[in-house]
């Protein structure tokens, strides 16, 4: 086992080198293209590093990536961007803070509720103070990096969530987070405190979200709050998760790929339509694929044996209970 | 200006409370979570506005066209997308995770039908739009109207389900799904009814949202939203709360954009949703147990 994990740490080193140099090869297009992919790879990694264990679903992920993306907008003249950063990762902590605290002790429809309204409610205040307050609404990112610079960055991010979603998974708080996924009342009793438990990866998940933000935000160069609070990226982030599988390690990745190609070409090709053909695709994913293309993938080749915190596993019991029946 | 921001928060409050009813049966009774449902109302909207423009017909003949499209609505979706859900789901968290995900996916399905055929422009119609004096308040008929309506389908509603043998029958469910089996209670189809009976009451807020304020294909997210609060402010399951929430919602919200910042309104909301979660989780008239 331990000859395997070193291999599999050795791949994974290559393959970080090969993406770490693949700009020195490439053109203007697609390192615009391996910004996007990292950018999700990373955004489904940290939303599954607390909504799979838990399955807690946050509809709330670009409202961090917008947090991220408009303190850069709005500091990047004062600050310099090591401390702009550290500044929108404080403030994306400070949110999920509120959030989490107020929501995370009680059922977790609570929280969908209010991770489903908070963009618009940011959106709607940072609009609010900007035509108010400062009189300006829109603000440009000037930066004296180039693309490159932004790609390296976004996968060192992704790096360090794929580290630390790695090392959860297999120390005590990966397990308790396990725990509190299948039975609230068993972690209770096991000493687990859940609501500090829930409350740390929420936090940890939104930081990481609202640096990806802050990273990518140059990228616009003009930046107001409708663009950078877009709805649809929560729902992409959700999508790629849950076809990956939100509950392995590779999981989101394993989504996030083959989806992000496909929007790629579905919003050049269809841009009305976009949005319908998400919807349906998505409505499939729920209903097919309710594990995740991952635990599809382990179930059927039987590598593992099915692991019953998938949220499909479940439901494949009581169906095969109920065919027993008939 | 007193008179008429409490009139209009009363007008806005007994739209939100029509619309929160549904959304309290579909929870509570069918336990279906449904996002999609802010976009059932704009969908009933513009189909208010379509029959308007190109019929001629006026919205109250509209109401009896839209509303049982939205039953069948509501209906046609239990049966198609939900029923597979439940009849999958272990437990009810199970379910609840389930239905929050393929209605996040149907929001996105008919938010991009409307946009196809109706672009993102703000849309409106004039409808009875006449002044009416009330305490020396000048007042828009349609608000009025707005608000009869609201209250006559919510207490119509409420009287139907407190004291027909139908309606026990339907609470029964929504307070014990599975003791309701036991005496020959069908859940099933009582489920059904209530979710079609949800998408009905959308479609009629839609219609009646659409007499007097402007709405986009893209405005459902956060009728969902305030729909939402007002049913954990009611309590879930509860259509007297739904309706005293809605109320003061629309009071706060009104009072907030008359007295403070129109930009406001929302956050407003949010604050109230905010105070509730730490103070009374369980709503405020609803009990202890969820």
């Amino acid at each position: 086992m331990n000859g395997r994990l070193a291999l599999v740490f050795a791949v994974a080193l290559v393959a970080l080198a090969a993406l770490a140099f693949a700009p020195f090869y490439l053109g203007r297009y697609q390192i615009g293209l391996l910004i996007g992919l990292t950018g999700y790879v990373t955004l489904a990694s940290a939303w599954a590093l607390f909504s799979g264990p838990t399955r807690y679903v946050s509809l709330a992920t670009v409202a961090f990536f917008g947090i991220g993306a408009y303190t850069v907008a709005a500091l990047n003249e004062v600050l310099p961007y090591p401390l702009v950063l550290a500044a929108a990762a404080a403030i994306g902590l400070a949110v999920a803070l509120v959030v989490g605290l107020s929501t995370l002790r009680l059922a977790g429809v609570y929280f969908v509720i209010f991770t489903f309204g908070l963009a618009e409610l940011v959106r709607q205040l940072v609009t609010w103070y900007e035509v108010n307050v400062t009189g300006t609404l829109g603000r440009y990112i000037f930066m004296s990096f180039g693309p490159e610079q932004i790609y390296w960055q976004l996968l060192a991010l992704m790096t360090i969530t794929l580290l630390i979603s790695w090392w959860i998974g297999r120390n005590r708080l990966g397990l308790a987070l396990k725990v509190i996924g299948d039975d609230e009342v068993v972690a209770t009793h096991c000493g687990i405190d859940i609501a500090r438990t829930k409350l740390a990866l929420f936090a940890l998940s939104a930081v990481i979200i609202t640096l990806v933000g802050a990273i990518q935000a140059p990228r616009w160069t003009y930046v107001e709050p409708g663009i950078v609070f877009n709805p649809t990226l929560s729902f992409l982030t959700l999508i790629m998760a849950l076809l990956g599988g939100a509950n392995r390690l590779w999981g989101p990745a394993l989504g996030a790929v083959p989806l992000f190609l496909l929007f790629e070409w579905l919003s050049a090709r269809f841009p009305d339509h976009y949005s319908i053909i998400l919807g349906l695709l998505f409505i499939l994913i729920v209903f097919v694929l309710p594990g995740g293309v991952a635990a599809f993938a382990e179930r059927t080749f039987g590598q593992r044996k099915p692991d019953p915190q998938t949220y499909g596993a479940e439901s494949a019991l009581s169906r095969d209970t109920a065919d027993a029946r008939r | 200006m007193l008179t008429t921001a409490i009139i209009a928060g009363l007008v806005l409050g007994g739209t939100y409370a029509l619309v929160a009813m549904g959304l309290t049966l579909q929870y509570g009774i069918a336990r279906i979570m449904n996002l999609a449902y802010g976009e059932t109302m704009i969908a009933a909207a513009f189909a208010a506005f379509v029959l308007k423009n190109a019929l001629g017909l006026n919205p109250m003949a509209g109401l009896l066209l839209v509303v049982p499209a939205g039953f069948a609505f509501g209906y046609a979706i239990y049966g198609v997308m939900m029923r597979p859900l439940v009849a999958r789901a272990g437990d009810r968290s199970a379910l609840e995770i389930d239905s929050i995900l393929a209605t996040f996916g149907l929001l996105f399905v008919i938010q991009g039908v409307l946009l196809v055929l109706f672009g993102s422009n703000y849309m409106s119609y004039s409808y009875l739009n006449i002044p009416v004096s009330i305490l020396g308040a000048n007042i828009a008929a349609n608000r009025l109207l707005a608000l009869g309506l609201a209250l006559t389908i919510g207490l119509t509603l409420y009287g139907l389900l407190r004291y027909t043998r139908w309606g026990t029958a339907i609470r029964a469910v929504a307070v014990a799904p599975q003791s309701a089996v036991l005496v020959g209670i069908d859940v099933n189809r009582a489920a059904r009814f209530a979710f079609a009976l949800g998408g009905a009451l959308a479609a009629a807020g839609g219609v009646v949202i659409s007499m007097y304020q402007t709405f986009t294909a893209t405005s459902g997210v956060t009728f969902t939203m305030k729909a939402l609060i007002v049913v954990i402010m009611g309590g879930v399951g509860n259509l007297l709360g739904a309706l005293s929430a809605g109320l003061i919602l629309g009071m706060v919200e009104t009072f907030v954009a008359t007295y403070l910042e129109p930009g406001l309104t929302l956050a407003a909301t949010y604050a109230i949703f905010l105070a509730l979660l730490l103070w009374r989780p369980q709503g405020l008239f609803g009990k202890a147990t969820r």
